[in-house]
């Protein structure tokens, strides 16, 4: 075996362990009937109400999330460009901080707030609002955005900050304004960043069960809730396992979409 | 080129710090269907001067005029020039003839006259048949000429170019010298090209404006710039040459480490300190006791089409001499220079005026 196989060795080990064993044991689980015998049950069943129901609201939202995301990132990504590094770096590092403590940490942080008696609860009430926020999809909403927020502004930033002065110098050069330059220059040579970022969004954000879990109240349950309940409280491998291969089809289906416009985006003609 | 001024510099200032003017007061008018060029070292202020007149930068102070209209203060989308980059700055994600077409898209031109145009364009800088490569499958030269052709298909009336060659090597540079300047002849636009190649400028322009520190040093044709250099930096800058302090005994006369050398210069005084410089191809090597003064031939090297030799006189000083005659090193030669060969400057009292030079 020569040098370059054996320094590979290591990660296809990891590959194989971690990736493909996991993903086989879906497959064996999703499509194994009660008898050992195949069965496509447990991918249909996704077509039940009490699935189906679930799905579409993750969708609904793990798009929302991921739209708010974007719309939030891509100007904060273009003033930082502006800004110059040294500066910006701070602004980034501040984005980046709550990433430090822990995932369940934050969110639970984030109940306390919005809980009966919490601080943004009373605030709130104050301004006239009646009814509780946690149990809402806006507060799901806001647990979504809030956590998966940075993982759309780093890749944004490194596209953005790649660009030359003089790529954008000679669009306006060429008679372009800033309007232009943006939708001409600057977007499609963000593209690829704008599909890492929504893919980085997006995907755990449909996929959550953890947020849902804490700041749904017990009402609100979303495609994650229902998997994670049929591998843990049901004991339901089977049904667990189809649809989360049902899930995995939607993310590879959109990732899927998302490169198609990669590659459109390359044919300049807005 | 002809006697109206398209592009007019008036008293331009500019700084980053507070405390340094990177240019200072700077004058200059461009004429329609020139080809100027800025001349200087490094860090002197071309790219800056091109950046203000292409509407990146906005001067601290003065104006800029274009076709008499003052335009200091316009964006440069709505400026009628257009730049060729120093690195090309080609758009990554759009092909070689998407490129091109950029800004006659935006113009709103129609497909068929985008098509004609892009044509035509890549006729001109000799690419056509690579309409569909992206910018990464090009090699330098060919991304040179690609940026040119997206400018000049906008069909502007200046075309700023900030050293479209320096990333090129030799030969394919002097090949690109000859395409500017066929392509200039065929368009009849005026060009204002930057370079820190002193050869280049000369080669291809019409007017040579020699700048360092920010300011003009010397503004002329190639002809004027190289025979006669109005001061020591413009004249070491801009080809070999010799600089040495002289003596201006009294008119027509000057002394050279102790040597008489006659001149045709007069009016610089009487026993006056001066700078004179004397190019080294207009040096004669004669045998000892015929010239000026006597040396040893002390290095020589072959160049191709001359020798180029140092001669080492009596107080040290080691002349460099061009000539297509051999004297090998040891050979005890004599220097002699023709009266008008010999350049007579007067001497900058302080440092500020050695950066200043002479106006226009
Ligand atoms: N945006 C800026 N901020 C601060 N200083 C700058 C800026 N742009 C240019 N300078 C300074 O202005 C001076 C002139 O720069 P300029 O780019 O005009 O030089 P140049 O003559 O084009 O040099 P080169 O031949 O290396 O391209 C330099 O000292 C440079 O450091
Ligand atoms: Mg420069």
């Amino acid at each position: 075996m020569n040098k370059r196989k054996l320094l590979s060795l290591p990660y296809l080990i990891w590959m194989i362990g971690f990736t493909v064993i996991p993903l086989l044991m879906i497959l064996w689980y999703g499509f194994q009937g009660k008898n050992g015998g195949f069965t496509l049950e447990h991918i249909l069943a996704i077509g039940r109400p009490e699935h189906l129901g679930p799905l579409l609201v993750s969708l609904l939202l793990s798009v929302i999330c991921t739209v708010v995301c974007l719309l939030i990132a891509y100007p904060l990504a273009l003033i930082l460009r502006k800004a110059g590094l040294k500066r910006s770096s701070f602004v980034i590092f501040i984005f980046i901080l709550p990433m430090w403590m822990n995932f369940l940490l934050r969110t639970y942080a984030w109940l306390n707030l919005l809980d009966d008696g919490g601080l943004v609860y009373v605030f709130l009430q104050k301004l006239g609002y009646k009814g509780n926020i946690v149990g809402t999809y806006g507060a799901i909403l806001l647990g979504m955005v809030y956590n998966y927020l940075p993982f759309m502004v780093l890749p944004l930033y490194n596209a953005m900050t790649k660009i030359d002065d003089n790529t954008l110098n000679a669009a306006r050069d060429l008679g372009a304004n800033e309007r232009q330059v943006n939708f001409r220059v600057i977007m499609p040579l963000t593209f690829p960043g704008i599909v890492s970022g929504v893919t980085m969004v997006f995907v755990p954000s449909l996929t959550t069960f953890v947020v849902s879990d804490l700041l749904g109240g017990r009402k609100i349950f979303l495609i994650g809730n229902i998997i994670e309940q049929e591998f843990s409280t049901a004991s339901n491998w089977n049904l667990g396992a189809g649809l989360s291969f049902v899930l995995m089809i939607f993310i590879l289906l959109s990732m899927a979409v998302l490169n198609h416009y990669d590659t459109l985006g390359e044919e300049d003609d807005g | 080129m002809n006697d109206h001024v398209i592009i007019q510099l008036e008293h331009i200032t500019k700084r980053f710090a507070a405390d340094h003017n990177i240019l200072d007061d700077l004058c200059l008018d461009i004429h329609e269907n020139e080809f100027i060029t800025l001349l200087g070292p490094s860090g002197c202020g071309k790219t800056t001067t091109l950046r203000i007149i292409g509407g990146f930068e906005t001067p601290n102070e003065g104006r800029v005029l274009f076709d008499g209209k003052d335009i200091t203060s316009l964006p440069p989308y709505k400026r009628e020039l257009n730049t060729v980059f120093q690195k090309y700055a080609l758009f990554p994600h759009l092909n070689v003839e998407e490129n091109i077409a950029f800004g006659l898209k935006i113009k709103g031109k129609s497909r068929d006259y985008i098509r004609d145009k892009i044509r035509y364009a890549l006729k001109l800088v000799n690419m056509d048949g690579l309409e569909k490569r992206m910018p990464d499958q090009l090699s330098g030269g060919q991304q040179q000429r690609i940026a040119i052709a997206r400018a000049i298909v906008n069909e502007p009336k200046v075309l700023l170019l900030d050293e479209p060659l320096g990333a090129l090597d030799l030969k394919l540079r002097q090949d690109m010298q000859y395409e500017l300047i066929r392509l200039k002849n065929e368009l009849g636009i005026t060009f204002v090209y930057v370079t820190h190649d002193q050869e280049e400028a000369l080669t291809m322009s019409d007017t040579v404006v020699v700048m360092n520190q920010g300011y003009i040093q010397q503004m002329g044709t190639p002809e004027m710039i190289y025979n006669e250099p109005e001061n020591a930096f413009v004249a070491d800058f801009v080809g070999d040459s010799n600089i040495m302090d002289g003596l201006f005994i009294h008119d027509e006369l000057v002394e050279i480490f102790g040597a008489k050398f006659p001149c045709v210069d007069k009016g610089f005084g009487v026993n006056k300190p001066v700078d004179v410089v004397i190019r080294p191809e207009d040096i004669d090597l004669l045998k000892p006791g015929e010239g000026s003064i006597d040396g040893v031939v002390t290095h020589i090297i072959f160049k191709g089409v001359h020798y180029e030799m140092e001669v080492t006189t009596p107080n040290g000083y080691e002349w460099l001499v061009h000539s297509t005659d051999m004297f090998p090193v040891g050979t005890k030669v004599s220097i002699h220079v023709d009266p008008f060969d010999i350049q007579i400057m007067n001497k900058p009292q302080s440092e500020d005026e050695e950066a200043l030079g002479v106006d226009e």
